[in-house]
């Protein structure tokens, strides 16, 4: 791939705490690569802005190679930027072009409250967690591999949900901002195995409730989290969440 | 779990949309067949509206249809009071709106326009029953003897009501609006329900839209066809 370098308007939002009323500032960034990450091209500009003496631009990141979730930007209107399947943090320049305006700004939802700039509070998924996401036995010694056997199609599907990373990107693009997509990875990667099955109806009855009270909205299935999920968690998930909870809800005495 | 914490949840609040939102489509085959009567005289001339009137009759008289219409009308009640709480809850859940909108990129623009829609055929369906349903249940209309029964001529008011060209726009608008409603709805309320097996779900979606196609087609031709006198 051809190697240019490119010169941006940047529109970044920025906010000094959670009570700031916040606003965007534009930023002019020259001679950025096309093989830079994103990510760095924000680490050039915040090397500028400390050079000049001013506040950097506060973002989440930790692993920086797209299995942590902690990058959170929501890039010209898109989570994570125009890439599919990437976290903002894998994301590079070679997707822009020289003059390009880019948008950048924090996940908007009621439940993930901006800290500073584009940092936003996402210990909501972290309680959804806490409140069932989780399988509670008394593991003892190891046992064999083989002793419990999980059917090929329920091990990849219960994997394929689990590869979820919390992001929160589902939020953000949801017109409701709601959970579900998290919710429904965490719930099904459980209830697709035998080892998740005992507290299993329990498990969605908690974490729904817990999502609600976050204060997340209620899935339309419009698809726009399946569209913009990093990991390409499926919004099947979320019809099985629907029916896990519904014959839970039906049939637990609780 | 308490029935109240099932229902108050936000999957059990969808649970509801889902199962009334099925029982109005199922209703809709109901009206769009019956309706579909006044299409009898093109089959035969001296027909003038009379399998139609019969029909109409038929279910504002037996037992069974007016029972069935109670329960019509609590589902159409839920659906909608459940759906605008919905709509505004799901609104607020948001904070400060973004400057660029993902918009049509990830999803259908009438799938998030669930809202819109349903108060558009909400506003429809007020004037609907103001013209056809309040008079033939409560305030009387004219009359007309068939097999010696006295029935009211529902065919009649049709033929009056759609002269005005107004009408016959504001129908056809609803129907567009019935269309995209139940492009999204027929198969959302499947998967709210839990369906998620493939072939299943292969066999909901052809349908939904095949449905969301034919009934809004049948419905938007009646006024029209009155209008412009085909039938009659």
């Amino acid at each position: 791939m051809e190697h240019y370098t490119m010169n941006l308007n940047l529109q970044v939002w920025r906010q000094k705490n959670k009570q700031d009323k916040g606003h965007f500032d534009t930023y002019q960034v020259s001679n950025i690569s096309s093989e830079m990450s994103f990510l760095e091209m924000i680490d050039v500009l915040n090397e500028r802005l400390i050079r000049e003496g001013s506040d950097p631009i506060a973002f989440d990141h930790d692993c920086r190679e797209g299995i942590c979730g902690m990058c959170s930007m929501y890039i010209n209107g898109k989570p994570h930027g125009p890439w599919e399947g990437t976290t903002t943090c894998q994301l590079h320049m070679r997707a822009f072009r020289d003059g390009d305006t880019i948008v950048v700004e924090p996940w908007r939802a009621k439940a993930f409250p901006v800290i500073k700039d584009l940092m936003v509070d996402r210990s909501a998924f972290d309680r959804i967690i806490q409140s069932g996401g989780y399988i509670s036995v008394n593991t003892g010694n190891a046992v064999d591999g083989n002793s419990i056997p999980v059917e090929k199609e329920k091990a990849d599907a219960s994997f394929a949900a689990a590869m979820c990373i919390g992001c929160g990107a589902c939020v953000a693009a949801c017109k409701n901002s709601s959970a579900m997509l998290f919710v429904s990875a965490k719930v099904s990667h459980l209830a697709l195995l035998p080892q998740g099955s005992p507290e299993r109806k329990t498990r969605v009855l908690d974490m729904m409730a817990q999502m609600d009270k976050e204060g997340f909205g209620s899935c339309t299935n419009t698809g726009a989290c399946e569209a913009v999920c990093p990991k390409e968690i499926s919004i099947t998930n979320i019809a099985r969440l629907n029916a896990e909870y519904i014959s839970a809800g039906l049939t637990e005495d609780k | 779990m308490k029935w109240s914490e099932f229902f108050t949840s936000s999957v059990g609040k969808k649970f509801i949309m889902g199962l009334t939102g099925i029982t109005l489509i199922l209703f809709l085959v109901v009206h769009a067949g019956l309706n579909a009567c006044i299409f009898a005289t093109l089959l035969d001339e001296n027909d003038h509206g009379e399998m139609f009137n019969k029909a109409a009759h038929f279910m504002g008289s037996n037992v069974i249809p007016r029972l069935l219409e109670i329960g019509l009308f609590l589902g159409i009640f839920l659906h909608i009071i459940q759906g605008l709480v919905l709509e505004f809850q799901n609104r607020s859940k948001r904070g400060i709106s973004y400057k660029v909108n993902y918009g049509n990129r990830g999803s259908k623009w009438y799938s998030r326009s669930m809202g819109l829609l349903g108060t558009i055929l909400l506003i429809f369906l007020i004037l609907h029953w103001v013209q056809f349903w309040i008079p033939s249940r409560f305030t009387g209309m004219e009359e007309v003897t068939i097999d010696g029964k006295q029935v009211h001529d529902l065919f009649g008011l049709m033929k009056t009501t759609f002269e005005e060209p107004w009408v016959v726009l504001v129908y056809v608008l609803a129907c567009i609006s019935l269309a995209y409603h139940l492009l999204h709805g027929f198969q959302s309320a499947f998967r709210t329900l839990g369906l998620r097996s493939n072939r299943y779900l292969r066999i909901v979606k052809g349908l939904g839209i095949a449905f969301s196609i034919l009934i809004p087609l049948v419905f938007a031709l009646m006024p029209i066809s009155m209008h412009f006198h085909w039938v009659g």
